[in-house]
């Protein structure tokens, strides 16, 4: 069990106090790290993804970006086109990405 | 983090991984041309985000209980439509009630008969996974006959829920709003259509959609889309809009998959494949393509 | 048996609902009557712009009468006997144009709260009122307005509670609010329900807490009563206009109401809360100062009556005072030391304050129109938990009477005087009028 002492006590009660009514505001620094929760881990394979975004809007939390990606590799297509980038601070691993993409350029593997 | 997708519900909610709700409600919301003020009914989606100290929420929320979330809004409604009059409040805002199943089908009926009924300016959304998730799956009106839940398990004489579903967009519909329509979280243009629809439409409107639990329908946390996507393919949760009165299938196949295929994704409906239960199976079939015949009946009337 | 009981012959569910109708036709009318009267007496009084006029209005009226004054953005209702005098009265109002009010219609009490709870967290001034069974289904939504802080007022015509049905005063239904978090001021007619709805509406909104404003069911509501009323722009001027802290109508400055706390905050906000509460009889009494100011009407957060040499005390709340305090004038003439408390403010309940009043006092009959069930009824337990903490030592009889609009009379107020004097005091709880 947590002990508190008298300090955190009233830190957190004039805290809440500020928040009179539990009437809070979005802010992110209070979000739990929710990337913590993952044991399988999302791999995109740039040079397989055609950036279509299928993915992206079906994230659960969001972390789907498109992004620009410079490919070495001459046979990597579309050219130029924005390709999946996965912001892992929020990403649970759940793998829906991975299960949706056409292309089977996202991999699960385990941390 | 996805800035454009997170504009109203942010990331670092602590919904289960897999969960589908979520893509509803930030692809809802991205077609509201206004800004939005949310009420949300008791449930997965007000616990998970909202827990102190952290709100995912962007935009305005209230979460009063789990049965108000209409009456809740109507009140919100009314104070805007006074309060923007007097110049208190900007012109123009949209209201969206987010409700589970157990919230829409069974204990908030009533408050949302009513908020129909009176006209209110808002847009309900009911998030249908089909039974009581937050408090770990119990079955709701909203359970498909067959499926097994916490409170209706298999068993020597028990093959799990043995009643039908509500026809929610029916009763919906019987409150003569302008736009009421079923979706799926698997068919996002669609989707975006009728939120967009929705929100154009003045006067309460209804959106039903389809959101998989992965947690107890008992599937991979990587297959909500999939499972979906053959929920309307197997014709068991058809795309629909009632737009006055009129009805409109909005994606229908010649050859419907087997409803089996939907199925067997799943733990909940695992028992209905032993031989005991093959008239379970059947009478399910049954149920599911007269339901659609009769949709598409009405389409045509 | 109490003389308003209904004979044996009127136990069948047909006569049951002719009597309840009869009782809702006739409540009416005096109410029409009123109203009109009023219209002519109202524009008299703009007219002449003084601060005291007088008309005649039922309980329900003048409730309504004061709420058309302070003019709320919000009022959402759903009928109920004996409430509707007010809604109805109101709903004439907003007819004939005499108010902005959104009144919102809604399916049930428990809707009518809940909107209530939308529309205060949405930043408009906000209203409503119930009795009876539609307090009961309010419950759960009332510990939420109180727990977000929502200075909604709401108007109690208070009444039995089923079962059986009865649709006649007493204080079952406002004492099965009493730990809600809700700030309850009872009235002892309809000057006192005029007044504490605009005193309520006010406090409401300083101290951000709910506020019940209760008057007797029928005893109140529905008697037609003179009283002064104030020209509505000092009602205005006197009220001011609410401004919210944070509305959910401000989409600059989104906010979350309503979240989830769990072991690591859910009791701080709760001891928060109380801790505010704690205020709220000092708010109260400024207000009551600044009223008084306008309207020569003194208000304290109880009223004692003839209690400075008192021997013998009766404490209550509600019409009943106005009977009691006859009998003290008249056990007085003969040269009876009697006296009377009539608690206004019961939540926050004002313990160290009557209790200093008491301190000179042989004995207490405390009377009360409820039952705590398994124990003693409310204003008793409280008054004992005073009297033991700051170490006074009284006999005390607890008396319940008038349960479901059963009458009491004059006489049976000077017999619990005459009994207090005999020193006739049990433990035991005393029904009076059975």
């Amino acid at each position: 069990m947590t002990q508190y002492n008298k300090s955190e006590i009233e830190n957190k009660k004039s805290k809440i106090g500020s928040e009179e009514g539990a009437v809070i505001k979005h802010d992110l620094k209070n979000a739990a790290a929710t990337g913590d929760w993952r044991y399988m881990t999302p791999i995109v394979d740039k040079e397989k993804c055609t950036g279509c975004t299928t993915c992206m809007p079906f994230c659960p939390e969001a972390s789907i970006i498109m992004k620009a990606y410079k490919s070495e590799s001459t046979a990597c297509l579309p050219a130029g086109r924005d390709k999946c980038d996965i912001d892992y601070d929020f990403c649970k691993g759940c793998g829906v990405c991975a299960a949706v993409c056409p292309a089977k350029a996202i991999t699960m593997k385990k941390n | 983090m996805n800035k454009e997708l997170t504009k109203n519900f942010a990331s670092g909610h602590s919904a289960c991984a897999g969960c589908a709700f979520p893509t509803i409600v930030r692809t809802i919301l991205g077609e509201s041309p206004d800004p939005v003020v949310i009420s949300n009914a008791t449930g997965c989606l007000e616990v998970t985000s909202t827990l102190y100290p952290y709100s995912a929420w962007k935009t305005p929320y209230i979460h009063s209980a789990f049965e108000n979330a209409s009456a809740t809004i109507s009140g919100v409604e009314r104070a805007h439509k006074i309060l923007s009059k007097k110049g208190k409040a900007a012109k123009k805002i949209k209201f969206v009630v987010f409700g589970g199943d157990g919230s829409t089908y069974d204990i908030g009926l009533q408050s949302l008969s009513g908020a129909l009924e009176r006209g209110h300016d808002f847009l309900y959304v009911v998030y249908d996974n089909g039974g009581y998730m937050n408090t770990g799956n119990q079955r709701s009106s909203a359970t498909p006959y067959g499926a097994a839940t916490e409170t209706t398990p298999t068993g020597k004489e028990s093959f799990g829920k043995v009643e039908m579903r509500k026809n929610m967009m029916e009763i919906v519909n019987a409150h003569h709003i302008k736009y009421a329509a079923q979706a799926n979280v698997a068919y996002l243009s669609d989707l975006k259509k009728k939120a967009k629809k929705a929100f154009e439409t003045d006067g309460p409107v209804f959106l039903s959609v389809f959101s998989p639990c992965t947690n107890n329908w008992k599937f991979p946390t990587s297959q909500y889309v999939n499972i979906a996507k053959l929920a309307t393919e197997t014709n068991f949760w058809p795309l629909y809009e009632i737009e006055d009165g009129k009805y409109k299938i909005n994606w229908a196949t010649e050859k419907p998959k087997e409803l089996e295929e939907f199925l067997k994704t799943q733990g909940r409906f695992k028992h209905l494949f032993s031989e005991k239960n093959a008239p379970v199976l059947a009478e399910m079939k049954k149920i599911v393509k007269d339901e659609w015949q009769s949709l598409v009946n009405k389409t045509e009337e | 048996m109490c003389s308003c009981l209904p004979s044996q012959s009127d136990y069948n569910e047909e006569k049951l609902i002719i009597r309840f109708e009869t009782t809702r036709l006739d409540s009416r009318r005096p109410l029409v009557e009123a109203r009109q009267a009023n219209v002519i007496r109202i524009y008299e009084n703009i007219l002449n712009n003084s601060n005291k006029k007088r008309i005649a209005l039922s309980g329900g009226a003048a409730a309504a009468e004061a709420l058309k004054q302070l003019e709320p953005d919000v009022m959402a209702v759903y009928p109920i006997t004996p409430q509707t005098t007010i809604i109805e009265t109101f709903a004439k109002f907003k007819a004939d144009g005499e108010v902005a009010t959104e009144v919102i219609e809604v399916e049930s009490e428990h809707s009518a709260i809940s909107a209530c709870v939308g529309s205060s967290a949405a930043g408009a001034r906000t209203v409503t009122a119930t009795s009876s069974q539609g307090l009961a289904l309010m419950n759960e939504i009332l510990y939420i307005a109180s727990g977000m802080r929502l200075p909604i007022l709401m108007i109690v015509s208070s009444r039995a509670l089923s079962a059986p049905l009865n649709i006649h005063g007493d204080h079952s239904d406002v004492m099965g609010a009493r730990d809600t978090g809700w700030i309850q001021i009872f009235s002892e007619n309809a000057q006192e329900i005029y007044d504490n709805t605009i005193i309520g509406m006010k406090l409401a909104e300083k101290v951000r807490f709910p506020v019940m404003a209760i008057m007797d069911g029928f005893n109140t509501s529905h008697c037609v009563e003179n009283l002064e009323i104030l020209p509505i722009e000092k009602v205005r001027e006197f009220v001011g206009e609410f401004v919210p802290e944070q509305s959910l109508l401000d989409i600059e400055n989104p906010v979350t109401f309503g979240p989830v706390a769990l072991q690591n905050s859910y009791f701080e906000f709760k001891v928060n809360q109380e801790e505010a509460m704690d205020d709220v009889a000092n708010e109260y009494l400024k207000i009551a100062k600044e009223f008084e100011k306008l309207t020569g009407r003194k208000k304290d957060i109880f009223e004692a009556y003839q209690i400075e040499d008192a021997e013998q005390v009766i404490i209550l709340a509600g019409s009943t005072a106005g009977t009691a305090k006859d009998v003290v004038d008249n056990m007085r003439g003969q040269g009876k030391k009697v006296g009377l408390i009539k608690i206004n403010l019961f939540r926050p309940f004002p313990r160290k304050e009557i209790i200093e009043a008491l301190k000179n006092v042989q004995s207490i009959a405390v009377m009360e129109r409820a039952i705590s069930s398994g124990t003693y009824p409310p204003f008793y337990q409280d008054i004992m938990t005073g009297l033991f903490q700051f170490g006074e030592k009284k006999n005390m009889q607890s008396i319940i009477y008038s349960l479901g609009g059963c009458d009491i009379f004059a006489k049976d107020i000077e017999q619990i005087f005459n009994d207090l004097i005999a020193n006739k005091i049990s433990n035991e709880i005393k029904y009076i009028g059975i």
